[in-house]
């Protein structure tokens, strides 16, 4: 019996994979990428006494990026609302006030117990200090559009997948292929179905958490449709990428599993992903849930202009580009393996030379 | 006009799925290909219908919107009721809005599925699930019907239904090409070719086939095996004289069906 379970198990790879390197993926992420602690916090210094306080803010816990003596509050602002600093110190006026971006929980915190660390050289006036977007520093603020990301993943990378799996499955999409449909019918006609529940499956997750958690919505609605939509086209692309390689439910629910776990832990989601480890962070920068955390925490919370997000929605359409280019491609050999056959009354083959 | 398959060759890597496959299918007419499993009946049709490109070989077929195909898995959504997969049919080959309605309910007619309009396509009985299969394939009055194994783990009642469906295609002026692992079903076409991996031992009417079957065979109530060129047929034995010369005690017999597959698989053996 136990022989036979081995045999078995040999000869099923994926899940022979799944058994060792799902454990040797977790311990990796969670010894390099779990990092609640955060260095080389991105600070900018702003006012007249800018050049003096800049020093202060000491490494590793702050990276100075921007010292600028002839600049106010409102550039400061503008700085941390686009993401380019998570501090910012406005000198000048009596008490220095420091700005902190709330969206940035962990950073927040290191940074407000490094500032009232700050030796008595500061100056005679202890700063004060502000906390933007999140002032109460609640979690669900931060997770609720994470987190619509992540359900976005599920839907799309997983449903969609066993939705062409069933086809597969049950060979009717051998029937399809017969069928006067244009490959584009038959992908569209499956994509679509997904697209639009994963669509309403938004909205509901989004009023829920305004309703029920009282997330802000701050910006722009149609910033964080298009960042959605090319995040669904991806999600979208990898489910069919994952069907092409299934031959079952069981495989392709395997293997979106193996999709979805570090899209969960590397993307940003829970753990941040500056501190990561360099190792372990190339791997966040090309998952989708990345930016698109990104793009929804910075639009919920911030009212991040699309300007200021050029570079997470480029990377998405990039990577939409790629995915669902290469998951039509796959998908469109197993519809149309002869293309002539479109013509009417197809005289098919030539010899094929031998 | 007519369809079919010439001189078709199919590599599966190192093997030859197919090798120079004639196999001509008529409008009006049932070609019938017989074959075990894995002679390479699949693929002959999943050449016919355009899903599979062969290595060598020409292959003429009507337009996908000509064909009706039913693969040997599948042919409904079982997720859907009869009438639905219906719709689906007729969404799909662009049915006009007058000819859908009368075409549904003609093709629910023939394949007795009345009282079963609104019950799912995975909740009929395998032999209903066939039939519907079947009758969705016919929806769009195709000139080119093609069924693989459309009878395969049915009953025989629901088998002779089908057979009766099959036939009232082809009586309609469709070209039918039905593979099927029963040998006594080939005596329903009207033309034969009889496969073993991926060669054609034999083919024609069946009469030609059985007209065809080199030497002599016969019969004996024997307990032993007469001779090495003998099979067994119920209580008694069946013994093939290549030569025509049957050894004694054995009863000359025609040969039906059954006797001729086996003696073209004996025939085709190397060094015969």
């Amino acid at each position: 019996m136990v022989a036979k379970e081995f045999r078995e198990l040999r000869r099923d790879r994926r899940t022979v994979a799944m058994m060792i390197v799902l454990p040797v993926v977790l311990l990796v992420v969670f010894g390099y990428a779990a990092n609640f602690k955060v260095h080389d916090i991105p600070a900018v210094v702003v006012g007249p006494a800018a050049r003096q306080a800049a020093p202060l803010l000491r490494a590793p816990t702050f990276h100075v990026t921007g010292v600028d003596p002839a600049a106010g509050e409102p550039a400061a602002r503008a700085r941390l609302r686009d993401g380019q600093a998570v501090v910012a110190v406005v000198t000048g006026g009596g008490r220095p006030l420091v700005l902190l971006d709330g969206t940035q929980l962990f950073s927040v915190e290191t940074a407000e117990a490094a500032l009232a660390r700050l030796p008595a050289a500061a100056g005679p006036a202890a700063p004060r200090v502000r906390i933007l977007y999140d002032p109460d520093l609640t979690t669900s603020w931060v997770m609720v559009p994470g987190l619509a990301g992540l359900i976005l993943v599920f839907i799309g990378t997983l449903i969609t997948s066993l939705g062409v799996v069933r086809e597969r499955q049950s060979g009717t999409l051998e029937q399809l292929a017969v069928m006067p449909f244009r490959a584009w019918d038959v992908i569209a006609g499956k994509i679509a179905p997904y697209l639009i529940v994963a669509a309403v499956d938004l909205v509901l997750i989004v009023v829920i958490g305004m309703g029920v958690f009282h997330v802000p919505f701050a910006g722009n609605v149609g910033v964080f449709a298009l960042g959605a939509a090319l995040f669904l086209l991806v999600t979208l692309g990898m489910g069919i990428l994952i069907s092409t390689v299934s031959q079952n439910q069981g495989q392709a629910i395997q293997l979106a599993f193996m999709i979805l776990l570090p899209q969960v832990l590397l993307s940003g989601l829970i753990f941040p992903v500056p501190s990561m480890a360099a190792g372990v962070r190339w791997i966040s920068y090309v998952l989708p849930l990345t930016y698109f955390i990104e793009i929804s925490r910075g639009v919920m919370l911030k009212a991040m202009p699309v300007s200021a997000l050029w570079q997470p929605l480029g990377l998405l359409a990039l990577l939409a580009v790629v995915v669902l280019g290469l998951a039509i491609v796959r998908f469109r050999r197993d519809l149309a393996p002869d293309t002539r056959a479109t013509r009417p009354r197809a005289r098919t083959a030539e010899p094929a030379p031998l | 006009m007519s369809w079919g398959l010439r001189d078709v060759r199919v590599r599966r890597g190192q093997h030859v799925a197919l090798d120079a496959v004639t196999v001509s299918v008529d409008p009006s007419r049932i070609t019938v290909v017989v074959g075990g499993d894995g002679a390479g009946k699949s693929t002959c049709f999943q050449v016919l219908v355009g899903l599979l490109q062969p290595d060598a070989g020409t292959v003429d077929r009507p337009a996908k919107e000509r064909i009706g195909y039913v693969p040997a898995t599948a042919g409904l959504y079982a997720d859907l009721t009869v009438a639905e997969n219906l719709d689906f049919i007729a969404d799909a080959y662009r049915l006009p809005a007058s000819e859908r309605r009368r075409k549904a309910g003609e093709i629910i007619e023939r394949t007795g599925l009345a009282g079963a309009r609104h019950r799912l396509g995975g909740k009929l009985s395998g032999g209903m699930q066939r039939k519907l299969a079947v009758g969705l394939a016919l929806l769009h009055s195709p000139e080119l019907l093609v069924l693989d194994e459309p009878t395969t783990g049915v009953d025989p009642v629901s088998r002779a239904e089908l057979w009766r469906l099959i036939s009232g295609a082809a009586a309609g002026g469709t070209a039918v090409a039905v593979t099927t692992t029963y040998v006594n079903e080939a005596a329903r076409g009207s033309s034969v070719i009889l496969l073993e991996a991926g060669h054609v031992l034999a083919s024609g009417s069946p009469e030609e086939i059985l007209r065809g079957v080199p030497g002599t065979v016969g019969t004996a109530r024997a307990a032993g095996r007469p001779s090495p060129l003998s099979w067994r047929r119920g209580a008694s034995w069946r013994v093939w004289a290549p030569a025509g010369r049957l050894p004694d005690g054995v009863q000359p017999v025609q040969p039906d069906f059954d006797d001729a597959v086996v003696v073209a698989a004996l025939a085709s053996e190397p060094g015969r």
